[in-house]
């Protein structure tokens, strides 16, 4: 099973709740779970991964990964235009006698290639980033993608990611997602089992989160929201009940509610996870874990239920 | 002879548009007879490769000389490719006065991308 976690604003706390989830299903068993061993998790935040500063994996193989870009033989090209034509993305043009090829806006596609009547054009590897895993202390199976400084293009490596990492038969896959709502996330969550939103009550987490909410259902994939930083708190007098009556309005389960809290915001600072800080969490974990296969079995079955 | 130029609505008038892959239209002028044509511009809602795109449309067109406000390093090295002189607007404000400027010889001519050299980041990504 993959459940995918995403925001939509960033800084809500996808990686909090993602290696908190991953190390509580790794964690002793305190719970019946229906999981067969310690999860699979995969960063594909790969324009600034971070999972890797709460669960340390150990990395034991590397991978570099690419596209393939169009090379043109100028001897061979007699500048007809029709690679230019094919390409939608504006990556090769043909000017005058010149063909020029833009690497930066290739997406690897082939079209250039497939069209050109001379076979003027082969394919080179440009390399966008690397994909790293190994094992962590906690059991759980890291992966992730990087994307190299100064490539706009994620996608490639996310889906590369996607496929490379290989998770045991039966493994819970943890996908943790950039934030937004564009092309690097929807390749990230695509395939997903379920997706985990985690918000903040404040007008911009909602405003994102109904962004993302548009992506789950384009995407048929069933959703619940975790609210991070929630300010149901009795010293609190700025409780923002918006994004509990949208959740509500839209059918959205909350599915599990952080405290704002400064001793957690202090211990994720120090590179401290969530489980650690607050031991206890593990537990309401492994039920937000249960609440999620049952939300998967309700969208498969919902005659059942 | 022929020249395009960016330009903020399709008429000799018209101010002029500072940006070359995201202008809004491309006119071309005669700028003996000044007789003009417009085009809306590809590249103005491309989601990327505006620049290229725009410079595609240009080289396509059989002119003599492409005058805007700032050509961008893709924009830059596609017209480079093609032998295109690129000139750029300095203080004019509508395409008139651009042509007569250029007539004059009051346009600086472009020797290296306008903002290439440090600002990379802006090129083919929105």
């Amino acid at each position: 099973m993959i459940i995918a976690v995403a925001s939509g604003k960033g800084g809500t706390g996808k990686t909090t709740i993602a290696t908190s989830l991953a190390l509580s299903l790794a964690a002793d068993r305190k719970q019946d779970l229906p999981a067969s061993s310690p999860p699979l998790f995969l960063d594909c935040d790969v324009e600034a991964p971070n999972g890797h500063l709460f669960l340390k994996p150990v990395f034991l193989e590397r991978q570099e990964v690419g596209i393939l870009i169009p090379q043109v033989d100028e001897a061979k090209c007699s500048h007809c235009g029709k690679c230019a034509d094919a390409c939608q993305y504006h990556a090769i043009a043909v000017l005058g006698k010149k063909t020029l090829v833009f690497p930066q806006l290739c997406h690897g596609c082939g079209s250039c290639t497939l069209m050109c009547p001379e076979g003027a054009i082969s394919e080179t590897l440009d390399v966008l980033g690397v994909l790293e895993r190994g094992p962590t202390s906690s059991g759980v199976d890291f992966a992730r993608g990087v994307l190299n400084i100064g490539e706009p293009m994620a996608v490639p490596v996310i889906r590369q990611l996607k496929r490379w990492a290989n998770p045991k038969f039966g493994q819970v896959v943890i996908v943790d997602a950039s934030p937004g709502t564009s092309c690097p996330v929807v390749e990230a969550v695509r395939g997903a089992d379920y997706l985990l939103l985690v918000t903040e009550p404040t007008p911009f987490g909602l405003h994102d989160l109904k962004l993302a909410v548009q992506v789950a259902r384009e995407l048929n994939i069933p959703a619940g929201v975790v609210i991070n930083r929630d300010q149901d708190a009795p010293s609190i007098d700025h409780k923002y009940p918006l994004v509990d009556d949208f959740c509500e309005h839209e059918g959205l389960p909350v599915l599990m509610r952080i405290p704002f809290e400064r001793r957690i915001a202090e211990g994720i600072a120090q590179g401290n996870n969530l489980v650690e800080i607050h031991p206890e969490t593990i537990l309401l974990f492994q039920q937000l874990f249960i609440q999620i296969v049952n939300g998967v079995q309700m969208s498969l079955y919902p005659a059942s239920v | 002879m022929k020249i395009i130029l960016t330009t903020a609505s399709p008429s000799l008038d018209s101010d002029i548009d500072p940006r070359f892959g995201r202008g809004a239209y491309l006119l071309i002028v005669d700028p003996d007879t000044l007789e003009w044509q417009a085009f809306p511009n590809p590249g103005a809602s491309a989601p990327g490769g505006a620049g290229v795109q725009a410079a595609q449309f240009v080289c396509n067109q059989k002119i003599d000389v492409v005058i805007s406000g700032d050509f961008g390093p893709h924009a830059y090295q596609a017209l480079n490719a093609a032998s295109l002189p690129m000139y750029i607007y300095g203080s004019s404000v509508t395409a008139r006065q651009v042509i007569e400027r250029f007539k004059a010889g009051q346009l600086q001519r472009v020797g290296v991308a306008t903002r290439g050299e440090c600002d990379q980041g802006h090129s083919g990504v929105g």
